[in-house]
């Protein structure tokens, strides 16, 4: 199975790690579940649409990171393992 | 016109969303030197979403890609210059890299059908950019210089000491530069960022010489910075006072006249002007 990340656990920011998968699967650990868990989970599942990317394991370690962290940090990811697998 | 100019490193969220709340008069987003290697994709493609989701309010955003002469530097261009940015800083700046430079935005502004023009800021960090930097600072998109003053003593083979004296030749050539140029002098960092007093010394002195910004690394830099970058109120006072007696001369058809008994003539007049346009522009009254 290969695995990429993106991300620290500085706050603000969140550490994300993805790994090729038969499904979708999103864990989500965040010092705001609570409150925002439902939000983080429908940046993680838009930008995968937008990626057209239907199976995958998404782990987010949040620390109260803002959409477009949480975008950005999946993205460069995802981009990480195309290119660890290229 | 700037006084402080902040870097912040374009990793970091926490910072990133503060960036308009330190007073700063521009915030300087960097990808080179405050990015390590490995996270080069990670840094360009959270400041894409950072801008596309944040709006920082009265403030010129500056963001300061890789050199051209790395893998990074031109794919940072390419997807950093948007309508959303004011200014490229660009490292190690020679006349080769700041036409290149110039010439690239010109076809991404094209090309993304931009409303806006983006203006550059080389960083003269080589003993080769201080000789060109008339050359460099006359480019048209050029608005400001920026001395780099650790590089160039690398590149000098010299320690920087708190003095300064190393570093005198490059800042009097940045500032005729510049001032030929009519664009801005920003002066290089003063590197400790604990040692207010220190700051406050190196920034008149930058000031003395002819610079008018000095950019920051730390925020708790940029009080002192804009404090000795503005005129003081005495100036301003000054400034109005000769401002008030050139009108009244004008009125009574007076060549020459005098203020506090010195006489005031053309590039008196000028720099009062200046002065007062400073105020306003900063607001201090």
């Amino acid at each position: 199975m290969r695995t990429a990340s993106c991300g620290t656990m500085e706050s603000n920011d969140c550490l994300i790690t993805v790994k090729t998968h038969n499904r979708l699967e999103i864990v989500i650990e965040s010092i705001v579940f609570e409150q925002f868990g439902d939000q983080i989970e429908a940046v993680i599942k838009q930008t995968l649409a937008l990626l057209n990317i239907k199976s995958l394991f998404v782990h987010v370690k949040d620390k109260g990171a803002l959409d477009y962290a949480i975008k950005a940090r999946l993205m460069t990811a995802i981009q990480r393992l195309e290119e660890n697998h290229a | 016109m700037r006084r402080s100019l902040l870097f912040i490193p374009a990793n970091t969220p926490a910072m990133m969303q503060n960036a308009d709340v330190f007073e700063a008069d521009a915030v300087i987003f960097d990808l080179e030197d405050a990015v390590q290697m490995t996270e080069k994709d990670a840094a360009v493609d959270l400041f894409t979403q950072f801008l596309n989701q944040f709006k920082l309010n009265n403030i010129e955003i500056v963001v300061r890609i890789n050199g051209l002469d790395t893998p990074f530097g031109e794919s940072d261009l390419n997807r950093i210059v948007s309508d959303q940015i004011d200014t490229i800083m660009l490292p190690k700046a020679t006349v080769q890299s700041t036409a290149l430079c110039e010439g690239l935005i010109r076809k991404i502004e094209k090309r993304k059908k931009m409303q806006k023009q983006i203006h550059i800021i080389p960083i003269i960090e080589r003993a080769v950019s201080v000789i060109e930097s008339y050359e460099i600072a006359s480019f048209e998109r050029v608005d400001g210089l920026l001395l780099g003053a650790e590089d160039l003593a690398t590149d000098l083979e010299v320690e920087r000491t708190e003095q300064g004296f190393e570093i005198l030749f490059a800042r009097s050539m940045v500032i005729m530069a510049a001032k030929a140029n009519g664009i801005d002098a920003i002066d290089t960092p003063y590197t400790s960022t604990t040692n207010l007093k220190g700051l406050e010394m190196d920034s008149v002195l930058a000031k003395s010489l002819g610079m008018n910004a000095k950019s920051c690394i730390h925020p708790n830099q940029i009080d002192t910075v804009n404090h000795v970058f503005s005129p003081s109120l005495d100036a301003i006072r000054h400034a109005k006072r000769i401002l008030e007696a050139e009108s009244e001369a004008t009125k009574s058809h007076l060549g020459a006249f005098s203020v506090d008994g010195k006489m005031i003539d053309k590039p008196i007049i000028e720099r009062a002007r200046k002065v007062i346009e400073k105020a306003k522009l900063w607001k201090i009254e």
